[in-house]
């Protein structure tokens, strides 16, 4: 019990920290959105206008920091997100970020959850069959693999799919054209769309998982409850998945906790690569606008995704293991 | 760690390898290009093909693309090592005082730790080079501030297992200062995790700093691949079938990543032997011995006598 309470306290404080370190970031740097938005308006409409206008919106810079920032820690906890004022002016922060969210977590959860349960499987078989043909290759190959700048193997994907092959759409999220709905033409335009992205990101982080799972599954192997399993003559599927690979797996929960958390906020290069409108493409799009509303909220589902997929590897530990929970 | 363990591993080789091209041509662009003022645009025709007076091509602002990847070497390389090196002495410090000085402190220290390492590091990044100004030294900071934290945990474990040790329970009985057996006694026990480290948060800032200018967050009056990437991108240089001006930079960013990925792998290996590539060889003596063990277990003793030193053998003969 003293345990949950530690790790939630630790997650609230951190909660806090990101939300304060995302409220005087901006505020603390020159350039401000009133600026930004003169910029855009290229000076037709005059700076007392575009005052109103910020302000009507939620904007005042001359509040004072201290009120401000209680009003903010307010309205980021009760869920009063306010409008933009970047690109899309006026428009509910929370009507931006439910458009973008389903996109993101469709191509980007998806794939972290494929990517992991695929390079898994991987890892198991090389790390059982030591010194076979799928191990001595693949460590060397995948080192090389999971490290590749992967916005850059993007690029290459759609140089080769899309501008010479011209087999799949380069960006955006489904033709335009097309009705949204659930038409198989829609949701085949969807799955034509998402599939560079999503290789994209298979490719580059199975071999994260692949090599994990193998140099775990080696070190479990040498344990003497394999040996053990061995000696009562089990069958050898039985010892690898039900003795080893269970065993293996333990460490890379919390890995797989992290990078579910980061779902949200991780592929913001191919979002941005691919213009796929999810939610790390509308981060790009708030910060080139000075869009504080936006980011703000951005920036503090970021970290309430991390923090909910770790308490949720730490329940999901105490369940599977059952030393964590003598530990508890 | 020994540097004859580093060669004789085939990963850290290659590793090393490339590497020390990539620094051979950072300290000396001058020797592998002519032309010595890169990146002023309008010095050649635009989009021309490769030839042998361009090696990879002009770009749309007709600069030599081959000459500009040569002189981009040094700003990746610095930022990778400076940062990489202020990183990891920032996760030495806070890791190894946290665990020697322990308490209050090593609460205060880790809840730090685990704060930096939970928040979402890339979009922090973006807003931090954002607001911060686009230099070179902003993006060492920003790499710097939000790259120390997972070594700082690992170095934290490794100095929590060795504080009851006895060789350093007898530095302290002989009164040596604090920062005396943390500097001299417990550090240099720790050498290869430190390494490791150092590789690791290079590989990191080499990657992190190239998507950064990749967006148009670095310093993009200056020479380097992420720049490269950029404008390339901003040029729409895949639709305008100057696929050269994206694939070279872009490798030689993969080129320095894997040489960093690949040397810190190989510490892994040399560290746990298990995890080291089976030769052929070795697979055929090790089963060769467990059957000799199966027929005949009274000479077992012999030859497992005889595979002492493979660490990777036992193992295997389990495997297999």
């Amino acid at each position: 019990m003293r345990f949950v309470v530690r790790r939630l306290g630790v997650f609230l404080f951190t909660l806090w920290a990101a939300m304060t370190l995302n409220f005087f970031i901006p505020r603390f740097m020159p350039g401000n959105p009133l600026q930004a938005l003169e910029a855009r308006t290229r000076g037709k409409v005059s700076p007392a206008t575009l005052q109103d206008i910020l302000s009507s919106f939620g904007y005042k810079p001359n509040a004072g920091l201290v009120p401000q920032y209680f009003t903010y820690l307010k309205d980021m906890l009760t869920g009063a997100w306010g409008q933009s004022v970047g690109l899309s002016l006026g428009q509910p922060v929370r009507d931006i970020v439910f458009q973008a969210l389903p996109w993101t977590l469709g191509l980007i959860g998806l794939t972290t959850v494929v990517a992991f349960l695929l390079g898994n499987v991987v890892g198991i078989v090389a790390g059982w069959r030591r010194g076979g043909a799928l191990d001595s290759w693949l460590p060397s190959t995948l080192v090389i693999t999971a490290n590749l700048p992967y916005y850059w193997v993007g690029m290459l994907l759609i140089l080769l799919f899309a501008t010479t092959l011209n087999w799949l759409p380069p960006d955006f999220n489904y033709d335009p054209s097309i009705v949204p709905g659930l038409s198989p033409g829609f949701v085949g335009s969807v799955l034509q769309h998402a599939a560079l992205p999503a290789f994209t990101l298979l490719l580059t982080s199975i071999g994260g998982w692949i090599l994990t799972m193998r140099n775990n599954m080696i070190t479990t192997l040498a344990e003497d409850y394999v040996r053990m399993a061995r000696a009562k003559g089990l069958p050898d599927r039985k010892i690898m998945f039900g003795y080893a690979a269970r065993n293996a797996m333990l460490p890379n929960i919390s890995g797989f906790a992290m990078s579910l958390g980061f779902v949200l906020s991780g592929s913001v290069l191919v979002e941005y690569v691919f213009n796929y409108p999810g939610l790390g493409y509308q981060l790009l799009n708030a910060v080139d606008n000075n869009d504080y509303p936006l980011m703000q909220v951005l920036f503090m589902l970021y970290t309430i995704a991390v923090l909910i997929s770790l308490l949720a590897a730490d329940f999901f530990m105490v369940w599977l293991d059952p030393r964590a929970r003598a530990k508890g | 760690m020994k540097f004859a363990s580093l060669v004789n591993n085939r990963k850290a080789l290659a590793g090393l390898i490339l590497f020390a091209l990539t620094v051979l041509v950072a300290a000396f662009p001058g020797l592998f290009t002519t032309d010595h003022s890169p990146g002023i645009i309008g010095t050649y025709p635009i989009n021309l093909g490769p030839s042998t007076g361009h090696l990879l091509g002009t770009t749309s602002y007709g600069q030599d693309i081959y000459s500009e990847l040569i002189y981009g070497a040094r700003q990746v390389l610095e930022i990778a090592l400076i940062a990489g090196a202020c990183a990891t002495v920032l996760s030495v410090l806070i890791g190894i005082t946290a665990a020697y000085v322990g308490g209050i402190v090593d609460e205060l220290l880790s809840l730090l730790t685990n704060v930096v390492l939970i928040l979402p590091t890339f979009p922090l990044m973006i807003i931090l080079a954002k607001y911060a100004g686009q230099s070179n030294a902003v993006m060492i900071i920003v790499l710097v501030v939000t790259g120390w934290s997972y070594g700082a945990n690992q170095l934290r474990a490794q100095a929590l297992s060795l504080r009851d040790r006895d060789f350093l329970e007898a530095a302290r009985v002989r009164g040596e200062r604090r920062l005396y057996v943390i500097l001299f006694e417990m550090m240099p026990t720790m050498t290869s995790l430190i390494v490791a480290n150092f590789l690791g948060s290079a590989l990191y800032s080499v990657l992190a700093s190239s998507g950064l200018q990749f967006i148009g967050l670095g310093n993009t009056s200056s020479m380097s691949w992420g720049t490269m990437l950029y404008n390339a991108d901003q040029m729409e240089a895949l639709q305008s079938g100057n696929a050269l001006w994206i694939i070279a930079p872009g490798l030689a960013i993969a080129v320095l990543s894997a040489a960093f990925a690949l040397m810190n792998y190989a510490f892994d290996e040399i560290g746990n032997p298990a995890l080291r590539p089976v030769r052929r060889k070795d697979l055929r003596k090790a089963r060769k011995s467990a059957r000799a063990e199966f027929a005949d277990p009274a000479n077992a003793e012999n030859a497992e006598n005889s595979e002492k030193g493979a660490g990777d053998v036992e193992v295997l003969a389990d495997a297999s």
